[in-house]
């Protein structure tokens, strides 16, 4: 097996506050291969845009690195003195932010942002740099970019600023990109658009993608992978077509069915009882038990590990205990989740 | 843009306008000047002359007239306490004033913006607490007692600095300057500081306050996810977007500056215009009033003008504004 470009092992994030130390993420650890795109999904606060930032080292204090490692190509990266951190940002990792309209400083102009930009990570003249930051943006999809790059931000639509976003997380060919919710702020439309084009951009380089979103039908189309979070710990991890179609953690079957499908008419959206616990509440052992239809004595006693089963692995008890058949708890649910539906 | 600046001159206009009305107002209501330049026992006959000497028999409207006719060309009337012509007393003042209040705008700018930018970078830092609390002894202190503490220290107990007048000047024209001289400079030191002290933490407060703002800003941390240095994202990206709550204000300052300047003047026996101003408040000569009120309201006028032109040339988005309207 080839070295994965990113390579994060029990990573915990802590922010120290007043009322003591809250755990961001604990114990989080996945990989991303050459080219790959994973998809990182769970609920607000699950620990997914705290991932990312830690990633690419912009934790801001009080919160910090506890422990772990991240390793780009092999490469520890998590203890990074700042100088050297800033060239692995925007040169090795490159990153987009959920909302163009805020993302883009509006006092200077498209061009000058890039040119700023490449010029920091690459030894090329102004001129070289801007020629370069014009093919850039022919090659996100702005048209006219001779004549828009000398445009401000203001000048440009929010799906346009997003283009211009993503050519700037480009610009200096980066190993890997951190896409956090890229399109949760546009339209419909415009979101299709910059997913084509995001993963287009990143197959033809061989980019790897971490893609930070709520949205399970962007993460069905675009991710080779993907990952679910709850309360700061990696719930499930696995090939898409396996966690979307068939998943295993209560918690991952609860967001995937709670999923609205054209294919089977509901009156009632299926919901996951209960609500994400809060950092400075996570109960002892597992935490999704208090929400867990299936949680017993273990659930609370024994935090459960990630435990691999070929490309899939899930952090649950009954995915390893004796006499438990996995797959028939999942399939007795999905039942009666259609009973509940057609009953409703 | 052009239209821009056309239509706020026109606005200009109409604002020194309604001025020149106030002004032209304290000629009739402040009480009767011919019995402020007579004595006493000066014979009716005499007193009807000077009336009509001094156009006072000429109904109100021409008078008025008269005046802004003569105010465009500079031209204020005579000085009842000094009978000499209000410009010339002006014209002789104004460079003393106009350095000192530059001078001290300037001292407030170039110390404010980066200690403003200091504390809110190194927050936590000593220096920074210490710049707060010095900032704070700048905002509750009243003028005149900080020019009373320069005073003390800097001439009588350490004798450094001259404790009052404008030292040594150079005539450039019409332009009393005390800019080109030792002694010129030095007598400047103490009245800045004392003038653009509040100014100073004023705008120290302001730029940190707004830098705090903008650093918390998606587009801060996307230059710093870019790679950008530290440098480039403080002073490029956050220091340029704080800039157009600073121009408002310090463009308001540089108009209370020039009205403060008369205690801090005072204080300092400086030769400005101020000091003019105070004495014909207590004469009630009335025609340096009027001129005083229609050049602080211009310079005002200007002042805000400034800023307008200024807002555009820092923000692209008020351009693209300006450009519809």
């Amino acid at each position: 097996m080839t070295e994965p470009v990113l390579s994060v092992r029990d990573l915990c994030v802590e922010f120290v506050t007043r009322r003591g130390v809250l755990r961001a993420l604990d114990r989080v650890s996945f990989d991303i291969g050459k080219g790959e795109v994973l998809g990182v999904v769970g609920e607000s606060g699950a620990g997914k845009s705290v991932t990312g930032s830690a990633v690419i080292g912009l934790i801001e204090p009080p919160g910090r690195i506890a422990s772990g490692e991240i390793r780009l190509k092999g490469e520890r990266i998590d203890n990074l003195s700042p100088t050297a951190m800033r060239q692995v940002r925007g040169r090795r990792i490159g990153m987009v932010f959920q909302d163009p309209l805020t993302s883009l400083n509006p006092l200077y102009r498209v061009g000058d942002q890039l040119v700023e930009t490449i010029r920091t990570h690459l030894p090329l003249s102004a001129a070289k740099a801007r020629t370069r930051a014009i093919e850039l943006l022919a090659e996100v999809g702005i048209p006219a970019p001779e004549r828009r790059i000398d445009g401000y931000p203001h000048e440009f639509s929010g799906g346009m600023r997003q283009r211009v976003v993503l050519a700037l997380a480009l610009c200096a060919e980066p190993e890997l990109v951190i896409a956090d919710e890229p399109t949760t702020a546009l339209d419909v439309s415009v979101q299709a658009q910059i997913i084509t084009l995001l993963k287009r951009l990143c197959r033809e380089r061989g980019t790897a993608v971490m893609l930070i979103t709520h949205d399970m039908g962007v993460i069905a189309e675009t991710a080779d992978r993907v990952a679910v979070m709850y309360a700061g710990r990696v719930a499930e991890i696995g090939p898409v077509r396996d966690v979307v179609s068939r998943p295993f953690h209560p918690y991952a079957a609860g967001l995937m069915g709670s999923i609205p499908t054209l294919e089977t008419a509901t009156d009632r959206l299926v919901q996951i009882p209960g609500s994400m616990p809060r950092l400075t509440a996570i109960p002892a052992g597992c935490a999704f038990n208090p929400r867990c239809p299936h949680a017993y004595a273990r659930c609370v006693a024994e935090r459960p590990e990630l435990l691999s089963r070929g490309a899939h692995a899930v952090a649950c008890h009954l995915y390893d205990e004796p006499g438990v058949d996995a797959e028939a708890l999942v399939q007795r649910d999905k039942v009666a989740a259609a009973v509940g539906r057609s009953r409703a | 843009m052009l239209a821009f600046i056309l239509r706020r001159i026109f606005q200009s206009i109409v604002v020194l306008l309604c001025v020149g009305v106030i002004a032209f107002a304290l000629f009739r209501l402040v009480g009767d000047p011919v019995n402020q330049i007579v004595s006493i026992d000066t014979p009716y006959e005499q007193r009807m002359q000077i009336r009509k000497e001094l156009g006072l028999d000429d109904p109100a409207i021409v008078q008025f007239g008269r005046y802004l006719a003569k105010a465009a060309r500079f031209d204020f009337g005579i000085s009842y306490q000094f009978r000499q012509p209000v410009a010339s007393l002006i014209g002789e003042r104004m460079p003393a004033t106009l350095e000192l209040t530059f001078v001290a705008a300037l001292f407030s700018l170039v110390i404010g913006i980066p200690m403003g930018v200091f504390t809110a970078l190194r927050r936590r830092s000593f220096l920074s607490g210490v710049f707060m609390t010095v900032s704070l002894i700048g905002v509750s202190l009243p003028t005149f007692l900080i020019a009373i503490l320069l005073r003390y220290i800097f001439s009588v107990q350490l004798g450094w600095l001259p404790s009052f007048g404008r030292g040594q000047v150079v005539q450039l024209g019409w332009w009393s300057t005390g800019l080109l001289t030792a002694s010129g400079l030095k007598a400047l030191i103490l009245p800045s500081i004392t003038l653009g002290l509040f100014q100073m933490t004023l705008i120290m407060r302001l730029v940190r306050a707004e830098m705090l703002e903008v650093l918390r800003t998606d587009y801060i941390k996307f230059a710093r996810a870019r790679g950008l240095s530290d440098r480039a994202v403080h002073f490029g990206h956050a220091l340029k977007n704080t800039l157009v709550p600073v121009i408002t204000i310090a463009g308001l300052q540089l108009g209370s500056i020039i009205a403060f300047a008369l205690i801090t003047e005072y204080v300092f026996q400086w030769p400005g215009m101020g000091a003019l101003f105070l004495g014909a408040v207590q004469n009630v000569d009335i025609p340096v009033m009027a001129a005083y009120l229609l050049l602080v309201s211009f310079i005002f006028v200007v002042v805000n003008l400034v800023v307008d032109v200024l807002y555009a040339v820092v923000d692209p988005r008020l351009r693209a504004n300006l450009q519809a309207a």
